[in-house]
């Protein structure tokens, strides 16, 4: 019974999410497009589950998943801390950065706007770019970004050194990547943080902010969804860059290039 | 029937698959790291259960109606060639998506309060609610700007490296007048206001405006609607604690 109720709430909140979008779509097809859209009924009823699908994906999440994630999260920073010495030493917190990497990596693998994003890219590249491929490298930096932000907030250094020398490293790869893999590449940035990885990773840094002496954790809490945005460029521009350099992948359709 | 039976089967497969890392990872830090034993594991199961099921629904629904859709849409616009109704459709697009996306109201109610614990703002409910109300709109305003941006990117045939690092130069340069409270909210905003439902729309429409334009190709012009959206709340946000 109360998970229905649960399932009806999640599904509530799905619904307003989709509000604005639905009523912007609608407005535009009756007022400007007005033109018969093909596929409607499949379109429909494909919007349809996707909102029903979303809904058991976040009842599912926040039953099974977030609790046991977060409790780990609180545990792991809390059984090895130095309480009351001042001096904080990073080494003692190897199985944070490795829960850390572990657990970017896991969760970016399930995270659906990912899978939407390399299913699009497998298609638009003619097969170029393999869609396991590529979430394999947007994986593989979130869990190198997210192990890395947790290094920070345990040391205690500013995160705009972090996120301005990652930018120089992505300008320094944008120079020698190729144009066709560069769009998709900064776009990974974005996909990589939202419906399961969010909520675990923001956990960890407040619950390793608020245990380690020294860190506030609405100053240092933040950043960690910043780390696991940028890491992903640079994983993505290296992955085609070897791609390429193994003559595995093969050219892009180029028609139309200019 | 048993074409959906078989589909269905296939698409539960795929999200057992996709979810299996994570039931590894949390498994192997209970057992092996924490040594103790799973808290109410059948709740766990059933919501397990849910979140394999949800998966396979969602994939679903997003091959069969999410990107048919956004090609529909670049397609009819395309065709009705006004380049005014496609860029009032993406401001909106982008800014109905943002405003109400949950995360976003997270974030600048988590801002509001930072600002007026070091002193920036009056530390009373009203002026907090006002100000992450207005941190939401101007959000919203940036990433709608960003989506036309990124659209008109996609008609002219622009470079987006040029674009994407000058915006990266902008984000440098105001941090270093940003107070440090809103940097690391400003950081975190790029990656949470693009939403599940928003992401596939938008590169759907991007692939497909990209693919119905002659002299436009998928891969190179397609992509990259995401990573505008990304970037303007950054910039916005360090814009607005100057300001605000």
């Amino acid at each position: 019974m109360e998970f229905l109720f649960e399932l009806a709430k999640s599904f509530g909140s799905t619904l307003r999410d989709v509000v604005p979008i639905v009523l912007v779509l609608v407005v535009f097809q009756l007022l400007v497009l007005r033109q018969k859209l093909p596929r409607l009924k499949q379109i429909i009823t494909g919007f349809a589950l996707v909102v029903i699908g979303l809904s058991l994906f976040l009842v599912g999440l926040n039953d099974a998943l977030f609790p046991i994630g977060e409790t780990m999260a609180a545990q792991l920073t809390a059984s090895n801390v130095a309480t009351t010495e001042e001096q904080v030493r990073w080494m003692d917190y190897m199985v944070v950065y490795a829960f850390a990497a572990a657990i970017g990596f896991a969760t970016t693998i399930a995270e659906p706007p990912l899978i939407a994003v390399a299913l699009k890219a497998q298609s638009a590249s003619g097969g170029a770019i393999s869609a396991w491929g590529l979430r394999l490298a947007v994986a593989t930096g979130v869990a190198i970004g997210v192990s890395l932000g947790c290094f920070r907030i345990v040391t205690g250094t500013p995160l705009q050194w972090y996120i301005m020398a990652s930018y120089v490293i992505v300008m320094i790869q944008t120079v020698f990547a190729s144009r066709t893999i560069m769009p998709l590449a900064y776009d990974s940035g974005g996909v990589t943080t939202s419906t399961v990885t969010v909520p675990v990773v923001a956990a960890l840094g407040l619950g390793l902010a608020s245990n380690v002496p020294g860190r506030s954790p609405l100053i240092d809490g933040f950043g960690l969804i910043a780390f696991a945005s940028v890491f992903p460029i640079m994983t993505v521009l290296s992955y085609s860059l070897i791609i390429s350099k193994l003559g595995k992948g093969k050219t892009p359709p180029a028609k139309g290039d200019h | 029937m048993t074409q959906v039976l078989k589909v269905l089967a296939g698409r539960i497969l795929g999200a057992m698959r996709d979810l299996a890392p994570i039931i590894v990872v949390i498994a192997f830090f209970q057992i092996v790291v924490l040594q103790q034993p799973f808290p109410n594991l059948g709740d766990a199961l059933i919501g397990l259960l849910c979140v394999v099921l949800g998966l396979a629904l969602f994939i679903h629904g997003l091959e069969s109606g999410l990107f048919p859709l956004g090609e529909a849409i670049a397609q009819a616009f395309t065709k009705k060639s006004s380049v005014v109704a496609l860029l009032s459709f993406a401001f909106c697009l982008g800014f109905g998506a943002t405003v109400a996306e949950p995360a976003l109201i997270a974030i600048a109610a988590e801002a509001a309060e930072i600002v007026a614990l070091a002193g920036h703002i009056e530390n009373v409910e009203s002026v907090r609610e006002a100000y992450a109300l207005n941190l939401r709109i101007v959000v919203a305003l940036s990433v709608g700007t960003a989506v036309v941006i990124g659209v008109v990117r996609i008609l002219k045939g622009w470079p987006i490296h040029v674009m994407i690092i000058s915006g990266y130069v902008i984000v440098t340069v105001l941090t270093f007048f940003s107070a440090p409270e809103i940097i690391g909210i400003a950081y975190d905003s790029g990656g949470v206001t693009t939403s599940t439902i928003t992401v596939p729309l938008l590169t759907a429409l991007g692939v497909g405006l990209a693919t119905s334009i002659k002299g436009r190709n998928p891969m190179v012009d397609g992509f990259g609607l995401i990573a505008f959206a990304c970037l303007a709340p950054m910039i916005f946000i360090l814009l607005y604690g100057m300001i605000a």
